[in-house]
């Protein structure tokens, strides 16, 4: 495992190109644009503002960045450097932005989601889209880009329309059956659109493409319901997380839940396999003892190594009691993903947030369980692989795949607390993001992983 | 109160008599009795007192009475009654004065004696009413004893019901008190999430109205525009086009055309599960018959099996049903139900053969190993050893033996092909009859698999020949099948074999080595044909595969 050097980064605004050959990176008002091999600066434009977010155009051609505190877009070209492209939307303000799936539009949610319009860099037409709705995931595209999915809200109902986007032609519009709808979701297939409800009430609605309602799901009532949604790289799952601890899948012949996974804080399953993150008390010649320990010491024992012990026996994992009288209490499973092939799913219950869960999906059953010292911050899947990249806020990196897992320290003098992750597209390198910096990091062949790890093998 | 107790001397029976006699005269109060019975015991005195007295004492045994009176006194301690004598011989004289102290004594005595009488007779009915009384207490008690310990029992057993009823009546309201909580921590949850979202609305709304307000105040509107250096060309590279109604149709029809493909593709991959399913099933049923075919039983065991006949003829049902459901294509419902009940049957039937042999098993342990129809253990274990010792002994025989036929058939080849240099050599005129010959003492045999082999190492020869007359070979060519036809014939051949694999999962492994046949046959065939649908390429490099070793084998020859 070999990693760069670090560069300047502000606001974890890391993005692999789709094709994988570049980086962008933004530093304040600045965009830096990389190749990914030799992370040389091909390119550097200079926006009005500061950065809020940006995107790559799906063909690797453009890309966008939005200043949402001046209302601006700009857009720069990768092929043609002296290019540019500003859209501002003054009085309306911006929210949010982001690209159609043909990059050649680009739909803008103005302030207090008043309304989308969508730009067109090809023709100078302009549309706009009334009573989009400010909910958490209010705009899906179809993984083949052909249809965009909107959730909306007027007089007080939720309703769903369908846009073709090659030529943002309303497909279909319908009303949903929700109190307040939270998210919609396509299917990879893009054939089933999936909505749920506010955490108020529990509430799955599937619909097919045409707009016919295929099934509704409800677990139970009146305590809170659904955190997150994910559906599976093969269109077979759906899986639900909810407040209750519980992620509940649902197979997609039936629309019926095949089984639920709980996340109690005591794993009493002896086929789980339980990783805890251990500090490795560095050794100490008798004649450094000192006290009070030196600083360096100190420093070092801050920064210590640490790796993974395989935990026997019934275990009992850290949890956090969520506060009773607030909103959106830390509880429930708020984080989940599916592998790229389907076979692995990596959850976190909020209430034991240093633990990640790893179930395997063929079997329907807890894989594995990696404890951490620290809450976990985000977790991604290799695209290429199943590889999980674990992050928590300290400088390290945690890798798990059914072969072992391993933590690496980042390298380098001073911290460097991994906020963000971003596999690149061939799951050959990892771009790890701190506040201010972010670099890369190689990694090498899957054997080479395995036995850098020598954790178990045999694993799976 | 009670019944007075007279007690009366029993020397006074005849008194009694009298006494009864008064007393059953009179039937007075108790104390008006008694006073009359003093008054009678005294009375009789004074009436009767001449009977009475006069039985003691008559005129004729004065002396005798008045002596014996006097020895009765004195030894009561009284005086005696007689004057003291002067002499013993004189008559004594009766003293008057002691006679009359005497009988006032007594007298006096007789009237102590009845007051004490009285007064004891009044103390025994004192004592006696007083005995009938605390009788008639403790009677009264006892009873009431036992009413207030039935009553005792009787609230002890209403305490228990009632404590009973308060313990599940606590335990209801503990849970009800549970529930209230949990509803209450729900409505409670809902309540800062309904407060939290109202908030962030109010402040949305906030910002609106400020906003509003500085749109409405301000003149100078910011305009919103875009501002582009030159406009882009569309990603797939064509021009734009309106939008009409054909454009509304033409997304619609696309729409369907994505949902229906969705639908045909799952449709497909179910219908391959299923068709997997249902061979995976069918061999299951075949592998159970033939494990409990009745060839295979023992004759023990089929005397003992009550089902025996009923499995007999299970068995030949379902035999006869797989030759039927391989023909119908397994597509009907009813030939599904057929197959899942036969297979349920079978399962059946295995399972209580399995459960006989675990009891016979059982039987076996504990009557030792004296029966001669089960082997031990070890025995089994033994036999099972020598037999896999003679098949690997055979197989080695096999292998020895093929790779002598195929070294006899390479020197066979060899000869022939030194026998053919050596007549091309020599005679040029020849030519075509000899080659002809050869050709027929060739492919005499009407094998493909010969012709293969052997036009290989025609092929060869146009490239290793030197010396040899190209038009030899080019006739020998034409005479012979050339390659591709060969593999037509292994094509056709691998397509007949797919054909019937379509059906069934097939396993073919002819080996095609006869030991008559020694100089025809080189090689062994062995094809492993599977049945999806998939693998033609699978086959086809199987089929090249074993070429391209008899191509190489024919290399290493000189």
């Amino acid at each position: 495992m070999n990693f760069s050097e670090s560069f300047k980064l502000s606001g974890l605004l890391c993005r692999f190109s789709p094709d994988g050959k570049y980086l962008a990176s933004c530093v304040q008002y600045r965009l830096v644009v990389r190749d990914v091999k030799t992370l040389q600066i091909l390119q550097l434009y200079t926006c009005l503002d500061q950065i809020q977010h940006i995107e790559w155009s799906a063909d690797s051609l453009f890309i966008l960045c939005a200043m949402y505190r001046r209302g601006l877009v700009q857009v720069w070209s990768l092929e043609q450097p002296e290019w540019h492209c500003k859209i501002d939307e003054g009085s309306a303000g911006l929210v949010a932005s982001c690209w159609s799936p043909d990059g050649r539009h680009i739909l803008n949610t103005t302030e207090f989601h008043l309304r989308i319009t969508v730009w067109s860099l090809c023709t100078k037409s302009v549309s706009y889209i009334k009573y989009p709705k400010a909910c958490q995931q209010g705009i899906t595209f179809t993984r083949d880009g052909r249809y965009l999915a909107l959730a909306e809200r007027r007089d007080c109902r939720d309703y769903v329309s369908i846009f073709v986007c090659s030529d943002w032609q309303l497909l279909r519009h319908f009303d949903t059956d929700t109190q307040d709808l939270t998210g919609i979701e396509w299917a990879p297939n893009g054939c089933v659109l999936a909505a749920w409800d506010s955490c108020l009430e529990y509430k799955v609605l599937l619909y097919s493409l045409d707009g016919r309602l295929l099934s509704a799901y409800c677990a139970y009532e009146w305590s809170l319901g659904i955190k997150s949604v994910a559906w599976s790289p093969s269109s077979q799952f759906l899986a639900i997380g909810s407040y209750d601890g519980k992620v509940r899948l649902l197979n997609h012949v039936t629309w019926k839940m095949i089984t639920e996974f709980g996340h109690p804080a005591a794993i009493n399953n002896p086929k789980a396999v339980v990783y805890k993150e251990a500090e490795k008390i560095p050794e100490l010649g008798l004649g450094h003892l000192s006290f009070p320990p030196p600083r360096a010491m100190a420093g070092a024992l801050s920064t210590s190594e640490s790796k993974y012990e395989i935990a026997s026996g019934p275990v009992s994992l850290q949890t956090l009691k969520p506060v009773a009288d607030r909103a959106n209490p830390k509880m429930g499973v708020g984080m989940l993903a599916f592998s790229s092939d389907s076979y692995f799913l990596a959850t976190r219950n909020d209430n034991v947030p240093n633990a990640v869960w790893i179930w395997d999906i063929q079997k329907l059953k807890l894989f594995v369980v990696l404890e951490h010292m620290s809450p976990v911050r985000t977790f991604q899947w290799d695209p290429q692989q199943p590889r999980l990249a674990i992050c928590t806020g300290g400088s390290k990196v945690y890798l798990w795949s059914p072969a072992g897992c391993v933590s690496v320290q980042v390298p380098g003098e001073g911290d460097f607390p991994v906020l963000g992750l971003c596999w690149h597209l061939s799951g050959d390198s990892l771009a790890l993001l701190s506040k201010d910096h972010f670099c890369l990091c190689f990694l090498e062949t899957k054997e080479e992983v395995g036995t850098a790890c020598g954790q178990r093998d045999g694993h799976a | 109160m009670g019944d007075w107790m007279t007690v009366t001397d029993p020397s006074l029976c005849t008194e009694s008599k009298n006494l009864h006699q008064y007393t059953s005269e009179t039937k007075m109060s108790p104390s008006s009795l008694y006073s009359q019975q003093v008054l009678c015991s005294s009375i009789p005195l004074s009436k009767n007192v001449h009977s009475v007295f006069s039985a003691f004492c008559t005129e004729e045994n004065i002396e005798q009475s008045i002596s014996y009176l006097d020895q009765e006194l004195t030894t009561f301690g009284f005086p005696s009654l007689y004057e003291e004598s002067k002499s013993k011989e004189t008559k004594r004289e009766l003293n008057i004065v002691a006679v009359l102290n005497c009988m006032n004594e007594l007298l006096v005595l007789q009237r102590k004696n009845l007051l004490a009488q009285e007064s004891v007779e009044t103390q025994n009915l004192k004592l006696g009413s007083d005995m009938d009384h605390l009788q008639s207490c403790y009677a009264k008690l006892k009873e009431q004893l036992e009413t207030s310990r039935r009553e005792m029992i009787g609230l002890q057993e209403r305490d228990r019901q009632l404590q009973c009823k308060n313990r599940n009546l606590h335990q209801l309201l503990k849970n009800e008190k549970d529930e209230v909580q949990k509803l209450q921590n729900i409505i409670a949850s809902r309540a800062t999430q309904y407060n939290h979202d109202m908030k962030r609305k109010e402040r949305e709304y906030n910002k609106l109205k400020e906003r509003l307000h500085q749109l409405v105040m301000n003149k100078k509107d910011k305009k919103i525009a875009m501002d582009v250096l030159n406009y882009v060309g569309r990603a797939d590279g064509k021009r734009g086009s309106w939008r009409t109604d054909k454009t509304e149709a033409r997304n619609e029809d696309e729409m369907y055309k994505l949902l229906l493909n969705d639908y045909e593709c799952r449709q497909k991959q179910i219908l391959t599960e299923n068709a997997e399913l249902k061979k995976v099933l069918q061999q299951m049923k075949k592998e159970m018959i033939s494990l409990l075919s009745p060839q295979k039983k023992k004759p023990r065991e089929r005397a003992e099996d009550g089902t025996g006949t009923a499995v007999i003829s299970d068995i030949e049902d379902d035999l006869g049903e797989l030759s039927r459901e391989s023909a119908w294509g397994l597509s009907c419902d009813t030939v599904r139900e057929q197959l899942t009940n036969s297979i349920r049957r079978q399962w059946r039937i295995l399972k209580s053969h399995v459960e006989k042999l675990d009891n016979q098993v059982s039987k076996v342990h504990s009557e030792g190993l004296n029966d001669e129809d089960v082997i031990s253990r070890q025995d089994h274990e033994e036999e099972t050893e020598k037999l896999e010792l003679e098949i690997q002994q055979c197989k080695e025989m096999i292998r020895a033996q093929q790779q002598l036929l195929q070294r006899k058939a390479f020197e066979e080849e060899r000869a022939s092909w030194l026998k053919q240099q050596f007549l091309n050599m020599t005679t040029f005129d020849h030519q075509n009859s000899e080659n002809v010959k050869l050709f027929s003492a060739f492919s005499g045999s009407s094998d493909p698999d010969n012709l293969t082999v052997h036009s290989r190492p025609r092929q060869k020869k146009p490239h290793s020949v030197t010396n040899g007359a190209p038009a030899c070979t080019s006739k020998l060519a034409k005479s012979l099948p050339a390659s591709p036809s060969t593999s037509d014939i292994c094509q056709t051949r691998s397509c007949v074999s797919e054909h019937r694999s379509s059906t069934n999962v097939l396993n073919i492994a002819p080996e095609e080595t006869k030991a008559n046949e020694i100089g025809r046959e080189c090689t062994n065939q062995k094809w492993s044909v599977m049945s999806r649908p998939g693998s033609r390429e699978g086959c086809y490099s199987g089929c090249s595969s074993t070429y391209t070793s008899s191509h190489l084998e024919r290399d290493t020859l000189p």
